[in-house]
């Protein structure tokens, strides 16, 4: 394989390794909670997307906004019901609360949609070009990661709800004095952030096959992505997919796949030694 | 000494006795969940070091019982005697955990829980890419231990019980001595701690180093008692998370916390596995939210007194309702 493929692999999985950490940098950065559900939320996303597309024959492509909504709802949901109570607690509290709803959504996921592998299969054939071979349907994929992160980026930096949402990221006892209404601001966050999540999955699920037992993938790629690349905004999660895609595919040449990932965790803990806030994050999220 | 710290011991030591009595009285089926009440009290107590005494969120406690599991199968397969290769593991365990104390604890908050889960993460890697010593994820066998069935199990519930008490009394010196109250002051505000002349990096690796051995020598044994290992058992995300939880249901940073967690949590785990396979993990799920929610500062910190009080105050209006009733 040359070094092209081999990058060019490395760019569309970091792509999409992007869309899936988006989410989780973004409550960790505003709500400073580590969210164990969100793997569960991808495979959700994941899997509600095959379904609808398995029974129905819709292109994936339109499942995608509606699974997305309903996710945000869920978002929405939990954060106001459950996390929200605990949400200035310590770390042990928010993260051992998170983790016990992720057991509760992976069992009721494997009730109901059991743990068998699903896959949307878009076949599309392969485009040739550059000493490149890639799958049409990979590159759909990646186009679809980059416009959700387009998205949030223009949501967080133009719409009133994306600048307040950067306002209690900042200070959120002065939001709160500025008339800003935290708690929603949390609980709007936390479903946007299961949105981006389960969009994420559905993208994923036209490219890979999608089972339960991926979201604990899914939630370690998103801790060593938010490592790499920092916390505090679209552009930590991007260079830290794309930087994890891009070493995870040259890591599987060089030393084989099954200790890829062993390379992507020894750099998360080596990067969390040196420089804790990231390559590009901002200091102070801790 | 206080009173209340001689009752205690006094409770633990009954309590101790009544596991030990098991095989005496009991069947197989309730020895074999005696050991697993010993084994969880243990890591249970271990993490209390360091997760209840410093309030870091450590969750690397699966990582030093994973280790623990390969070490002392590696050495019994080598023909280390059993009791020898426990012993061993618990002591490589140790040297394991010293070395990634000095480099995790410069970590805190957020960042500490991350790394302390990604060393579980990465020593399951490691053991399951190492295929040639490990057996990788197939797994590997471990002699058996000799005897009957029955006395198996016995000698594995004296050994579990055994580092319990050794977990417990450890516990009990970190809290009676100048480690734990420079453990509480790191809990309180770390930053304090160092400025008033705590050395803190020593205190955090002696919580750390202490949290860890325990683990390792639970895993060896419970690698000879089941007489079989892979990684994804050694390595449970579940337990990462579990020993905590049991720690936090009884009172983390309590002496007898840790001790009254495992067992309810063993308990109801019994009871749900029994009744509810297919739905474990989600009741599972479900006594996290509960604890957070209605027990944060666990079983031994409700307000008892208040609980009977109110209990009474109503078993007595009741008796006056009736009373007039019959008026």
């Amino acid at each position: 394989m040359g070094f092209a493929q081999i990058l060019a692999n490395g760019v569309v999985l970091g792509t999409l390794y992007a869309c899936i950490a988006i989410g989780f940098s973004l409550v960790w950065g505003v709500l400073n909670v580590i969210n164990m559900l969100h793997g569960s939320f991808i495979v959700l996303g994941g899997y509600l997307t095959y379904f609808a597309w398995a029974s129905t024959g819709i292109s994936p492509v339109i499942i995608l906004p509606v699974v997305a909504v309903a996710l945000f709802v869920l978002g929405y949901a939990l954060q106001y019901l459950f996390i929200n109570k605990v949400v200035t607690a310590p770390v042990l509290t928010t993260l051992t609360l998170t983790f016990g709803l992720d057991m509760i959504l992976y069992n009721l996921m494997t009730v109901f949609f059991t743990a068998t592998p699903r896959r949307v299969s878009l076949d599309y054939g392969r485009i040739d070009a550059l000493g490149v071979s890639m799958p049409v349907d990979r590159l759909i994929g990646m186009g679809l990661a980059l416009v959700l992160t387009g998205l949030l980026f223009l949501v967080l930096k133009t719409s009133r709800i994306g600048r307040a949402i950067v306002a209690v990221r900042m200070d959120r006892e002065a939001a709160a004095l500025m008339g800003i209404r935290v708690n929603h601001i949390y609980a709007t966050t936390f479903a946007i952030a299961a949105l981006m999540a389960g969009a994420a999955g559905a993208v994923f699920a036209m490219v890979f096959p999608v089972t339960t037992n991926l979201s604990g993938v899914f939630l370690g790629k998103a801790f060593v992505i938010c490592v790499i690349g920092g916390l505090g905004g679209v552009s930590g999660a991007l260079v830290g997919g794309l930087a994890l895609g891009i070493i995870e595919s040259f890591a599987g040449v060089i030393v084989g796949p099954q200790n890829a990932i062993t390379i992507g965790f020894l750099i998360m803990l080596f990067l969390l030694i040196v420089r804790p806030t990231g390559l590009v994050g901002v200091k102070g999220y801790e | 000494m206080s009173r209340k710290s001689n009752l205690t011991l006094i409770v633990m030591g009954l309590w101790v006795l009544a596991l030990a009595l098991a095989p005496t009285v009991l069947g197989n089926y309730e020895v074999r969940i005696a050991i697993s009440i010993a084994m969880f009290t243990a890591l249970a107590l271990s993490w209390n070091i360091i997760g209840g005494f410093t309030g870091y969120p450590s969750f690397s406690t699966a990582a030093f019982y994973g280790i623990g599991c390969y070490v002392g199968a590696l050495a019994q397969r080598s023909g280390v005697p059993a009791a020898l290769a426990w012993v061993a593991a618990a002591a490589f365990v140790g040297g394991v955990s010293f070395a990634l104390g000095a480099i995790v604890l410069r970590l805190k908050g957020h960042y500490f829980a991350i790394g302390s889960i990604a060393l579980v993460d990465i020593s399951r890697l490691v053991i399951s890419s190492w295929g040639s010593v490990t057996g990788g994820g197939n797994g590997l066998n471990v002699p058996l231990l000799e005897g009957r069935p029955p006395e198996v199990s016995a000698l594995v519930l004296y050994v579990m019980l055994g580092i319990m008490v050794l977990a417990f009394v450890t516990n009990v010196i970190v809290d009676r001595t100048r480690l734990g109250f420079g453990l509480r002051c790191i809990d309180q505000n770390e930053d304090a701690a160092d400025m008033v002349g705590i050395d803190t990096t020593r205190y955090k690796i002696a919580a750390f180093v202490l949290s860890a051995i325990f683990p390792g020598a639970v895993g060896a044994v419970y690698a000879s008692w089941v007489g079989y290992i892979d990684p994804t058992d050694s390595f449970d995300i579940l337990t990462t998370v579990k020993v905590p939880v049991m720690a936090m249901l009884g009172g983390a940073g309590t002496l007898l916390g840790p001790v009254v967690g495992a067992f309810s949590f063993v308990m109801l785990e019994e009871i749900f596995w029994a009744n509810f396979l297919e739905w474990n993990r989600a009741i599972m799920g479900a006594i996290v939210v509960v604890l957070i929610f209605f027990l944060p500062g666990g079983i031994l910190r409700l307000d008892w007194k208040r609980i009977l009080r109110r209990l009474s105050d109503r078993s007595k209006a009741r008796s006056t309702d009736k009373g007039s009733a019959k008026e």
